[in-house]
């Protein structure tokens, strides 16, 4: 039996700050995976994944990270992707202290 | 300290030059991400979790306080205010932005540093016994060596495109404190006839297949070390396995054909290199040498401190354990621990690194070095410097005494940073350190070396930690495995996997068990933890740190 399908988000970094990045439905990339496209079957994926790659002039390596949706928007469902969204944990760094200057 | 010479100079704006343009074109499309990636890591720029890294080379570990001013301005002019420095005596700098690297090298090469080699199959930052020039055991400054190894690995034609990457260390003195054992080619200084020379290992490394390299000379002369590297690095360049990233290393080559047919096939080729290397390399080596020599040392006065060591205790513990031998009676080396507990291994603030920097310049005739250890050095103080010294230090919440101790953690960036990693170091380091801090026991304890890499790359020298941290991930959780009995030095060893991994939250109780086990082990205070577990084995601690499991195995086998 095929296993179930788990949801993906297309992720990459921004070419020029390096920042991590989140592909919408409207094919911009966003700073916070809440406003990310969530890709709920394989061929989507695929596909999304494949849009996201052209944009060469914006970002850098781009890949497709599992995701759990939730009211308040796609939640990571690993660590790496945790702190990806967040920052490191030795510095209120990086996207949570972008996030606190908003 | 070496002087860059105006081909030097040269060289680098030339370079920085190319690789401006080459950023340029990438944010313009000319070149694609495949064609830009090689040329970025030829110049150390790296892409991790949250962004780009510029690891910058401090070749052999040795900077001055200019050098060290500039890192700071460039901390916090393109960075975020801090430098990271690694175990392999570089500096890497966590946010820069893609536009901004062109100029910070141009800053770098305004103070004559470059990252040039510090990433890609390349031979990478050469690295030195971080006492080079002022340890009271050195036979010779081996740092002049290293110098020549640099200039002719720096873009050397045929070692452009290696299997992988290739790391050489030396070290001057009998004591290793350069991990020569543990390097793709491992020099280590020794004396013949009254002749120095090296003895020279290959096929030493960490990483998912950890080894202790193999003696491939017992001993070659200062003239002939060019062209035995050479001779070394091209039979590997063609042996090597390029079909598997996984064994394309050295000791892998090393591993699987021996190392007598490898020395036979080193032998072959350096007795057909060694007449085109005509003399010039030894004029080079002694002009580079003009450039170590030693300081012009103070003759001055120690009553102040004596007086000072006697009465003081704070300052007394820091020169017992922060200070080391030097060349000259009346001369301290420093250590300047950047293991506060509860910071980040091998962190130091802008404002930081000019205070050093200025104490380098005013107490340490100008000379600073990092440690592969993740410290940094002042090679030379006089004693009589080391009460203005220590409260400079304590000013700045550099005056931590703890070298060598249980809290003075290698720990690599783990995956708060690193693209490659499967979990975190750094909080790990930060827990165990706080919690020996909290106990005021790491004094009793005595040496220990506590090493810890977040991934089986082993930046963090895991394997030859007296107790090293292996951080996996276990079905998506972080979790870390413990090897025990690595030593870094002479008398180098590879760790024993200890058992099953522990979780995030097991794992300073783990430690304390294995530390609580070797205080109740120990014959006194001067068997130090590699020692005792030298003669008693995996099993004692075994059974500290697994104890459920242990009494279970117990009441099944009766």
């Amino acid at each position: 039996m095929a296993r179930p399908f788990i949801d993906k988000v297309v992720t990459a970094n921004d070419l020029r700050e390096g920042d991590v990045v989140y592909l919408t439905e409207t094919n911009n990339w966003t700073r916070h995976l809440s406003e990310a496209e969530v890709l709920q079957d394989e061929a989507t994926a695929k596909a999304r994944l494949a849009a996201g790659s052209g944009d060469v002039l914006k970002i850098i390596g781009v890949y497709l990270a599992d995701v759990t949706a939730a009211e308040t928007g796609p939640e990571p469902r690993h660590f790496r992707e945790e702190f990806r969204r967040t920052g490191p944990s030795n510095y209120f760094h990086g996207k949570q202290q972008r996030a606190e200057n908003v | 300290m070496y002087k860059y010479t105006q081909f030097d100079t040269d060289f680098v704006r030339q370079r920085n030059a190319q690789f401006r343009t080459q950023i340029e074109r990438r944010l313009n499309g000319s070149l694609t991400e495949d064609e830009f990636k090689p040329l970025r890591l030829m110049n150390g720029l790296y892409l991790q979790l949250h962004a780009y890294m510029l690891r910058v080379a401090i070749p052999y570990g040795s900077l001055n306080g200019g050098q060290m001013r500039q890192l700071a301005m460039i901390a916090e002019r393109w960075d975020k205010g801090y430098g990271h420095f690694t175990t392999r005596q570089n500096i890497q700098f966590n946010w820069p932005k893609l536009p901004d690297v062109a100029d910070i090298l141009d800053a770098l090469g305004d103070v004559e540093m470059h990252a040039i080699q510090t990433s890609g199959n390349t031979i990478r930052n050469v690295t030195a016994d971080h006492f080079a020039g002022a340890a009271a055991d050195e036979l010779e400054d081996p740092r002049a060596y290293a110098e020549l190894i640099r200039q002719w690995s720096t873009d050397h034609p045929e070692f452009q495109f290696l299997p992988r990457k290739f790391k050489i260390a030396l070290c001057g003195s009998p004591r290793d404190r350069a991990v020569t054992r543990a390097h793709d080619i491992g020099l280590r200084m020794v004396k013949r006839q009254g002749l120095v020379g090296f003895e020279v290992i290959v096929g030493g490394g960490l990483g998912r297949t950890p080894m202790i390299g193999k003696v491939i000379r017992e001993f070659i002369p200062p003239a002939e070390l060019l062209p035995y590297l050479e001779a070394i690095v091209s039979v590997w360049n063609l042996l090597g396995r390029r079909d598997n990233k996984y064994k394309a290393r050295i000791k892998i080559t090393v591993h699987e054909h021996g190392i007598d047919k490898i020395r036979a096939l080193v032998e072959a080729r350096f007795a057909l290199l060694r007449d085109s290397f005509q003399g010039n390399d030894q004029r080079l080596l002694e002009q580079i040498k003009t450039g170590f020599a030693p300081p012009a040392f103070k003759t001055r006065p120690l009553k102040a401190f004596d007086q000072h060591y006697g009465s003081n205790r704070v300052f007394r513990d820091w020169v017992d354990t922060n200070t080391h031998p030097h060349r000259n009676d009346a001369y301290a080396i420093v250590s300047i621990s950047l293991k506060t507990p509860g910071k980040t291994p091998g962190d130091a603030s802008a404002e930081q690194m000019r205070v050093m920097a200025d104490i380098g310049e005013r107490y340490g005739h100008d000379e600073l070095r990092v440690s592969h250890e993740q410290n940094l050095i002042l090679p030379h103080v006089h004693k009589s410097d080391l009460g203005a010294v220590h409260k400079a230090l304590q000013g700045a919440g550099l005056a931590t005494a703890n070298i060598g101790l249980i809290s003075d953690i290698i720990a690599c960036p783990g995956m708060d940073y690193c693209a490659l990693a499967t979990a975190r170091s750094i909080p790990i380091a930060q827990d165990i350190a706080k919690h020996f801090d909290v106990l005021k026991a790491e004094h009793d304890i005595g040496e220990l070396k506590v090493k810890i890499s977040g991934c089986i790359n082993a930046c963090g020298h895991h394997h030859i930690g007296h107790i090293g941290i292996l951080g996996l991930d276990r079905a998506g959780v972080e979790n870390y495995q413990i090897t025990l009995g690595g030593d870094a030095t002479e008398t180098a060893a590879i760790g024993d996997r200890a058992g099953p991994g522990f979780s995030a939250y097991e794992i300073v109780p783990a430690i304390d068990r294995l530390v609580t086990a070797y205080l109740q082990l120990r014959t006194d205070r001067s068997e130090a933890f590699l020692q005792t577990y030298r003669r008693v084995g995996l099993a004692p601690f075994k059974t500290a740190l697994y104890p459920e499991t242990t009494r279970t195995g117990q009441a099944n086998a009766a």
